[in-house]
C-alpha cells in the first residue's frame, strides 16, 4: 500500500508540473501585453516598460515561470495587474462563494441520487425502474445553464420563493447566503444526480448478482435487508470514485452557472480577469483548479486502493 | 430496447434535417429584423415565436443545429482521428515505453477539468467555432484512445492475431486489418455519447461568449441572449434549450441503442 501510495504521490507531482507549465504557456502566448492593455493606446513606451518592471513582465519567460511557481509553493499567488491586490486574496474571497456552491450541489447530488438508484435497483425491469431510468436519460441532457435559466423563470419570476440571482454574503447570515445559493447548486447538481444515481443502480445491480448476496438471503435476511447489509456498502466503492470525479465537473460547471446567477466566485473572477489580461489571476485559478481536481482523483485513488487490495496492481 | 433505438434515431434524423434544410430554405430569412414583431409568442405564422429582434425561432434554431452539428461532429473527429491510432499503437507495443507515454498522456489529460480549459483556451486563442471545436476535440484524444486500447488488448490475446501474426503480418497490417475493424462497433457507439457531449459543451461556451460569433446563431447564444428577456417572453429561453435537450437525448438513445444493437454484451456497461 505504501509503494502504491509513493507511486501515484510520483504521477501526481508529475501531472501537476505539466499541468502548471502547459498553462503557463498557454497563457503566455496570450495576445495582448497586460502593461499596454492597462495603459491605454496612448500611453508612452516608457511608461510601458516601467510598467512591465513593476509587473514583473520584464524577465525571461523561465524566470516568471520559475517566480510563479515558486510563490504558489508559498501561498503567494502573486499580484493582480488591474486590482494590484495579492491575487491568494481575491482568490480566497472568491472561493468562499464557488467552493460552498460545488458541496451544496454535491450534497443534493447525492441525495437525489442514492434513494433514485436504490429504488431503481430495487425494482429493476419494472415500470419504477422505467421511470427513474427515463428521468437520468433527461437529466443528462439537460444543459445545466439552461435548466438554471428555467429554474429561474419559475421559482424567482413566477413563484418569487427565490432571489434571480446575486449573492447577498455570508455576512447577511447563513440563511440568506445558502438562499442565494439554492437555485445555482439545484442547477448544477441535477446532471450529476442523473449520473449518480445510474452508477448506483448499476452497480446495486452487478451486486445483487453476487454469491455473497444469494448467501445473505439463503441465511434469512429479507431482499431488503440483504440490499441494505451487504448490497449499498460493496456499492458504494463505484459510486464514492464517482462522486470523487464528480467534484471536477461541479467546479467547472460552476463557472458557467455563477454567470447565470451573477455570483461573484472563482468562474467570474476567471471572465473578469480574461477581459481585463490580468494573466496572473487566471493562470493562477485555472492551476488551482486543475491542483484540486488532481488532488481529489488521487484522494479517490488512494481510498479506491485501500478499499480494494486488488487495485493496487496497475494494469 | 429497440424502441430507445428507433426514438433516438428518429430525434437524431430530425436534427440533421432541419440543420440541412436550413442551407437551401428556412421558414424566415433569419438575417433580416423585424422590430414590429419582436418577442411574439409561437403562432401560425412562427411556430416558435419571434426572439427581440423579431426573427423567427425556429428558422434560427434551424441554422443553430449546423453550428452544434459542425462543432460537434469535428471534434469527434479530431478525438478519433488522433485518439484511435494512438490507442492501437499502446495496444500494438503493449508494456512497451510507447504503451507508456501513451497511457500516462491520457491519464493526465483525463485530470484535467475540461471545460475549464476549454474556456482557457477559447479565452486566450480567441472565441470562435474553430477553437471551440480545437478545444473540445482535444479531451475527445484520451476518450477514444483508452477506448480503443482497451478493446484492442483483449484482441491482441485472441487466435485470429496469432494466426495472422504466425502468417508474418507486422503489428501495424495486423492493427489496420484485424484489430480496428473489430472495435469499429465500439467507437460508433462511443462516437455517439462524445458527438452529445460536444454539442453541450459549444452550447456551454457559446453561452458564455466563447462559442461561435455573431452572426453565425447558435443555440448557446440565443439562450444567453434570451437570459434578460425571460420575464417577458419565456419562449425564447424554452425554445432553443429544448432544442438541445432534444438532439443530445436523442444521440444518447441512438448511443445506448446502438450498443445494444450491436454488442448485447455490453449491455449496461455505461452508467
Amino acid at each position: 500500500m505504501v509503494r502504491y501510495a509513493l507511486n501515484r504521490l510520483i504521477s501526481l507531482a508529475i501531472s501537476l508540473l505539466i499541468a502548471s507549465v502547459a498553462i503557463f504557456l498557454v497563457v503566455e502566448v496570450a495576445p495582448g501585453d497586460p502593461a499596454s492593455y492597462m495603459l491605454g493606446i496612448n500611453a508612452q513606451p516608457d511608461t510601458v516598460a516601467a510598467l512591465r518592471t513593476e509587473l514583473g513582465l520584464d524577465v525571461s519567460k523561465p524566470e516568471r515561470y520559475l517566480t510563479w511557481v515558486s510563490g504558489m509553493l508559498g501561498g503567494d499567488f502573486g499580484t493582480s495587474y488591474t486590482y494590484r491586490a495579492p491575487v491568494a486574496q481575491m482568490i480566497a474571497d472568491r472561493l468562499w462563494v464557488s467552493l460552498p456552491l460545488a458541496i451544496y450541489a454535491l450534497t443534493l447530488s447525492t441525495l437525489i441520487a442514492f434513494p433514485a438508484g436504490l429504488f431503481a435497483a430495487s425494482r429493476r425491469g419494472r415500470a419504477g425502474d422505467m421511470a427513474v431510468m427515463g428521468a437520468t436519460q433527461l437529466g443528462v441532457a439537460i444543459p445545466n445553464f439552461w435548466f438554471a435559466m428555467m429554474l429561474v423563470l419559475v421559482f424567482s419570476i413566477t413563484l418569487r420563493w427565490f432571489g434571480a440571482g446575486g449573492f447577498p454574503g455570508w455576512d447577511a447570515g447563513l440563511g440568506a447566503g445558502l438562499k442565494a445559493l439554492t437555485l445555482p447548486a439545484v442547477a448544477l447538481a441535477l446532471p450529476q444526480a442523473a449520473i449518480l444515481a445510474r452508477v448506483m443502480r448499476s452497480a446495486l445491480i452487478d451486486i445483487l448478482g453476487e454469491d455473497f448476496m444469494r448467501t445473505a438471503r439463503a441465511k434469512g435476511l429479507s431482499r431488503r435487508q440483504a440490499l441494505w447489509r451487504h448490497g449499498v456498502r460493496n456499492a458504494l466503492i463505484p459510486v464514492l470514485t464517482i462522486i470523487g470525479l464528480q467534484f471536477s465537473f461541479l467546479l467547472a460547471g460552476a463557472i458557467i452557472i455563477e454567470q447565470v446567477f451573477f455570483l461573484p466566485g472563482l468562474g467570474r473572477l476567471v471572465f473578469q480577469s480574461i477581459t481585463q489580461r490580468d494573466l496572473i489571476v487566471v493562470e493562477s485559478v485555472v492551476m488551482l483548479l486543475v491542483f484540486a481536481v488532481i488532488v481529489v482523483n488521487f484522494a479517490v485513488d488512494l481510498a479506491y486502493a485501500a478499499a480494494d487490495p486488488r487495485l493496487r496492481t496497475r494494469t | 430496447m429497440r424502441r430507445s433505438l428507433a426514438l433516438g434515431a428518429a430525434l437524431t434524423a430530425l436534427v440533421l434535417a432541419g440543420g440541412l434544410l436550413s442551407f437551401v430554405w428556412t421558414p424566415h430569412a433569419v438575417d433580416g429584423m423585424a422590430i414590429a414583431d419582436r418577442l411574439k409568442p409561437p403562432s401560425a405564422a412562427h411556430w416558435l415565436g419571434t426572439d427581440h429582434f423579431g426573427r423567427d425561432i425556429l428558422s434560427m434554431i434551424m441554422v443553430g443545429a449546423r453550428t452544434s452539428i459542425a462543432v460537434a461532429l469535428v471534434a469527434v473527429g479530431i478525438g478519433m482521428g488522433l485518439g484511435v491510432p494512438l490507442g492501437l499503437a499502446a495496444a500494438a507495443h503493449k508494456g512497451g515505453w510507447l504503451d507508456e507515454v501513451i497511457s500516462r498522456g491520457n491519464d493526465l489529460i483525463f485530470a484535467f477539468p475540461s471545460l475549464v480549459i476549454a474556456i482557457l483556451i477559447t479565452a486566450v486563442f480567441g472565441a470562435g467555432a474553430v477553437n471551440a471545436i480545437v478545444a473540445i476535440g482535444i479531451f475527445n484524444v484520451p476518450v477514444f484512445a483508452r477506448l480503443t486500447r482497451g478493446a484492442a488488448l483483449s484482441l491482441w490475446e485472441r487466435e485470429f492475431v496469432l494466426a495472422a501474426r504466425v502468417a508474418g503480418k507486422g503489428r501495424l497490417r495486423i492493427s489496420a486489418e484485424h484489430i480496428l475493424p473489430n472495435v469499429a462497433n465500439l467507437l460508433i457507439v462511443q462516437g455517439t455519447i462524445q458527438f452529445s457531449l460536444g454539442i453541450l459543451a459549444e452550447a456551454g461556451l457559446s453561452y458564455v461568449g466563447l462559442g461561435a460569433q455573431p452572426p453565425v446563431p447558435s443555440w448557446g447564444r440565443m439562450l444567453a441572449d434570451a437570459q434578460t428577456m425571460v420575464a417577458l417572453a419565456p419562449h425564447v429561453a424554452l425554445m432553443p434549450g429544448l432544442a438541445i435537450v432534444l438532439t443530445v437525448l436523442g444521440l444518447n438513445l441512438l448511443g445506448d441503442g446502438l450498443r445494444d444493437a450491436l454488442d448485447p454484451r455490453l449491455r449496461r456497461r455505461r452508467p
